[in-house]
């Protein structure tokens, strides 16, 4: 897989939802018959992919929120590169 | 598919997964069929405000995903009212169909009410899966069609074939079929020993080498559509009569399942009714009685109403003893070790199965025929 460049927008694929289940007390990603629990550092970024922004505005973002701990921008990418792999998302 | 949920007999986790099954009508059903059907006896079809009531309670315990099924959910006059209804509940509603009563316009007014994915299931009788591998009948039209205003229409589509000795050597031709329309998923399920499958048995049951066969030609496609980057996932399902330790049922009964029937009986599992438990009604209890405090969800929770060998077994977190129904079926006490596990007394039954379906597989002629709907109740995956 190419790497993913900052100017590229990720968007969940068609058929997936990302919400927040209180039972569960998780974010899950739902899809056709299946269901996937996020842990925390997931959810903090599917929540930032609305299909608008652009990865390095995810990344800024995060970057924001958290102080700028180190290595988040590999995190992000890390994520971002395994959720494209298994198709939950798609870049555009 | 779930990956959650747990198995302690204590504090059950949430039903994650709630199959209605909306009805056990189906328009194939002919009308001079006379078949006294298990269902008519038991009491009418939960109405349009019982099965929001269902979702409802059922969502509360903590249930995401909603499968609509039958029978043939497209009988239900109430469908886009019951779509609208889950999607408001925050559920990700499936409906779950033969295609057969599909129609565009359905297809649009569902996914306006909210609908998130369709199945459409070739789950139909012998002599229409032929037509279909021979391109031709009217069945395999429409469901071709369905499918491609399925995708018109935006949703993600699952296509789930049903797989025997009869057909599974044409696997090729079905992959290619659901990538050419545009599947996202599809199903390769071996049919399901229960019921009227179970009397099919030998018919059915496909041999070691059909399956490995099928199973090579599955992974090349795999292969095939990850070099391409192809979203499409093939999703294999072998018959567990060819392993030597048995698939841990339904995650374990009561884990994560909840079932519940056209006249409100709640299951762990659709083929468990044929189990000698009295399972509770949602006419009578409350979702969270039900999944929480009955005895038949409670029955075979946990691992304290395990036998030998079973109880002392290092692997029983893994399987949870196998599937209660095999085990009922082929040995007639639903506590008995799967006899798939090859640590089970009765694992010779299983051996004979494979022997039948090496040496003295019947011809498709002789199955023991039966009509559309008993079919269709069969081979649910
Ligand atoms: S003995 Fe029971 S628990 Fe152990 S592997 Fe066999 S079925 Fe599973
Ligand atoms: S034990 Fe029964 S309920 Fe469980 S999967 Fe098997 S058939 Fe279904």
């Amino acid at each position: 897989m190419s790497a993913i460049a900052d100017e590229q927008i990720p968007n969940l694929r068609r058929g997936f939802r990302f919400q927040w289940e209180p039972a569960q007390q998780a974010h899950v990603l739902l899809y056709p018959e299946g269901m996937i629990k996020l842990n925390e550092a997931a959810a903090l970024i599917l929540e930032l992919v609305d299909g608008e922004r652009h990865v390095a505005a995810i990344v800024d973002t995060l970057r924001t929120r958290f102080d700028n701990v180190p290595g988040i921008r590999e995190d992000i990418l890390e994520f971002l590169e395994v959720a494209h792999g298994n198709h939950w998302l798609e870049f555009r | 598919m779930v990956t959650t949920g747990s198995n302690s007999a204590r504090t059950p986790g949430p039903p994650l997964w709630l199959l209605a099954e909306l009805t056990y009508r189906c328009p194939l059903q002919c009308p001079y069929c006379s078949n006294p059907l298990d269902f008519a006896a038991q009491g009418g079809e939960l109405s349009t405000a019982e099965w929001i009531d269902v979702f409802r309670q059922a969502r509360e315990l903590g249930a995401a995903q909603l499968g609509l099924s039958g029978g043939e959910p497209l009988v239900r006059q109430d469908l886009v009212e019951l779509i609208r209804a889950a999607r408001e509940l925050g559920y990700y509603s499936n409906l779950i169909t033969s295609g057969i009563g599909l129609t565009e316009a359905k297809v649009a007014a569902f996914a306006e009410a909210g609908l998130d994915h369709i199945q459409i299931s070739f789950q139909a009788a012998d002599e229409e899966l032929n037509n279909l591998l021979a391109g031709s009948g009217k069945a395999y039209a429409q469901k071709v069609a369905m499918a491609r205003a399925v995708k018109a229409h935006g949703y993600p589509m699952v296509l789930n074939f049903v797989t025997h000795r009869h057909n599974i050597d044409r696997i090729d031709r079905i992959i290619e079929l659901c990538i050419e329309l545009e599947a996202d998923y599809v199903e390769l399920a071996t049919c399901q020993f229960y019921g009227w499958a179970q009397l099919n048995r030998a018919g059915l049951l496909p041999s070691k080498a059909q399956l490995e066969r099928a199973e090579r030609i599955t992974n090349e496609y795999r292969e095939r559509l990850r070099v391409q980057g192809h979203p499409c996932k093939l999703i294999f399902v072998t018959p567990d009569y060819y392993e030597e330790r048995p698939k841990a049922c339904m995650n374990g009964w009561g884990s994560l399942f909840l079932d519940i029937t056209p006249d409100g009986t709640a299951l762990p599992c659709h083929s468990a009714r044929q189990l000698p438990i009295r399972f509770p009604n949602v006419r009578e209890h409350s979702i969270r009685h039900i999944w929480q405090e009955s005895s038949g969800f409670n029955r075979f929770r946990g691992y304290d109403w395990m036998p030998e060998p079973c109880r002392s077994c290092d692997e029983k977190e893994k399987d949870f003893g196998g599937c209660r129904c095999q085990a009922f079926l082929l040995t007639g006490d639903a506590a008995n070790p799967d006899p798939v596990c090859a640590k089970s007394d009765r694992h010779d039954l299983i051996l004979d199965a494979r022997r039948e379906a090496q040496e003295a597989a019947p011809a498709l002629e002789q199955l023991q025929f039966r009509n559309e709907k008993a079919s269709r109740l069969i081979c649910k995956g």
